[in-house]
């Protein structure tokens, strides 16, 4: 029986009207189930991230449903990793990743305590006193990502977030994430451009073709982790999500 | 040019200059009652000290220099604030701030003088009126110019509210805008002070417009090099706090 954490129906999104109408989601449809690694595939412009941001609610969708059904004592069900770390550059790496703790009731001591755990988790323990300028992009990235942890979210939403990094840091922290999530046995919902890196750390991965979005096409990845990049079989799921997306561009 | 020499030379370019200052009145080209030589600064400095006068207009001018600074400076970040944050209030005020804003500060000396009598608390609001657009023409561009991406970080983890966006995001974001119109305030304030005081108000302005009355130029120039001094020390702590404050910048 599949645990459903998040049920998406007929969601579209639309900006403007007229003759700038812009359709960025239409009728879709998409289930996060608890505990997996759901990677979202797309070129830019289908509304991968949008779709990340109607959920975060920083976006109103324009029809639809979604559901969420997080846990009854859960305080904040999703967290988000953008992009760019958008760490705040005026508080010290440990203080942004108590950032979302404070206002949940925990004293400072708390708040710090749990922060530093994280930062344990993301390798970063010695480096909770810098201030963020003082990090690398990996780094800041990591920051990101315990931020994110801190506040024991139901879903950890990720939004390309290590398409900005050297392909070297980005696969340590493709590695990094699967350790995480196979650790924490967080629900990971991850949007992508890069094929090999959604092959790597997904569960299920969902090609969304578009624009408008809708999607094209689902595959599920039962290879045993750590997985190797150079793997045959993981190689042939990526070729065949590759063609995937080439055949749907051409339909376009 | 290393630091050493960059010293040198400014020490060098100080001595030619009280030298000239020195010798001008000395030689017979300026009258020395209208241009004291330096040389008699420091006795002149002495009397002023020994009489208490000294002292007295210094502290006097620095209660409304203080004053005025903290009135005016916590007016301009509280309405810069609200007016960064809500464009509906910009937009009701656009009018009205472009109305006001030209207007010196001096040109409130009547009306100070009208509403609050030849009394400090008439120097406190010639002072806090000029640093007030300053500081909040510098608060409301810093906070929008905030990043926008950093103010939906606070949604994202659940503080909506535009206290919490303030507190949490938009203050700290803005702290390095805010304390660049400050600093140009310290400045204008110490300005004003004179001008405020000229009318009457005890301080150094009064002392210098008592002594240039009676032709006591060395006591007038005591008066300039003291506000020099004090401006250097004040800007001198504010940049220290500011790169204090600022400690997370790279």
């Amino acid at each position: 029986m599949l645990d459903t954490i998040i049920d998406i129906r007929g969601l579209s999104l639309v900006y403007g009207t007229g003759e700038r109408r812009n359709v960025v989601l239409d009728a879709l449809d998409l289930d996060v189930v608890r505990g997996e690694v759901l990677v979202i595939v797309g070129e830019s412009g289908v509304g991968k991230s949008t779709l990340l941001r109607v959920l975060m609610d920083l976006s109103r969708p324009s029809g639809g449903t979604v559901e969420i059904h997080a846990r009854p004592d859960c305080r904040t069900p999703m967290a988000m990793v953008f992009q760019d770390a958008r760490l705040l550059p005026w508080r010290r790496v440990i203080d942004n990743v108590a950032f979302g703790l404070e206002g949940s009731g925990l004293s400072r001591a708390q708040r710090r305590a749990r922060a530093h755990a994280m930062l344990g988790l993301v390798g970063l323990a010695d480096f909770g006193d810098r201030w963020p300028h003082q990090l690398s992009g990996g780094q800041r990235q990591r920051v990101a990502i315990a931020r994110a942890l801190a506040v024991e979210p139901d879903v950890l939403l990720m939004d390309e977030p290590f398409s900005a990094l050297d392909s070297f840091t980005r696969e340590g922290l493709q590695d990094e994430l699967q350790r995480i999530t196979q650790e924490t046995g967080k629900t990971v919902l991850f949007v992508t451009h890069d094929i090999d890196e959604a092959v790597t750390i997904a569960d299920r991965v969902v090609v969304i073709a578009g624009p408008p979005g809708r999607i094209a096409a689902e595959v599920r990845i039962d290879l045993p982790r750590p997985r190797i990049r150079r793997d045959a079989a993981l190689q042939e799921i990526a070729r065949q999500l590759r063609a995937e997306l080439s055949r749907r561009s051409a339909d376009l | 040019m290393n630091r050493f020499r960059a010293t040198l030379l400014a020490a060098a370019g100080l001595a030619v200059f009280l030298g000239i200052w020195e010798a001008a009145p000395r030689l017979g080209l300026i009258n020395a009652a209208f241009l004291p030589p330096p040389s008699t600064i420091p006795a002149a400095f002495g009397r002023e000290i020994a009489l208490g006068v000294w002292t007295e207009a210094v502290l006097s001018s620095l209660s409304h220099y203080v004053a005025g600074l903290v009135c005016g400076a916590g007016a301009g970040i509280g309405l810069g604030l609200v007016a960064g944050m809500s464009r509906g209030f910009e937009a009701a005020t656009a009018w009205v701030v472009r109305l006001l804003r030209p207007i010196p500060g001096l040109a409130w000396v009547p009306f100070a003088i009208i509403w609050f009598g030849v009394e400090p608390s008439a120097a406190v609001f010639i002072i806090a009126v000029g640093v007030f657009w300053i500081v909040f023409f510098a608060t409301q561009g810093a906070v929008r110019g905030v990043d926008r991406d950093l103010v939906e970080v606070a949604q994202a983890f659940g503080f909506r509210g535009p206290f919490q966006r303030l507190v949490k995001i938009l203050l700290p974001a803005a702290t390095p805008g805010i304390l660049v119109g400050l600093r140009t305030a310290l400045g204008q304030a110490w300005m004003a002070v004179v001008a405020a005081e000229i009318f009457g108000v005890p301080g150094v302005g009064q002392r210098m417009m008592q002594a240039s009355s009676l032709l006591s130029t060395d006591i007038v120039v005591v008066y300039m090099l003291t506000m020099a001094a004090l401006y250097g020390l004040f800007d001198t702590a504010f940049v220290a706090l500011q790169g204090w404050l600022l400690r997370w910048r790279a």
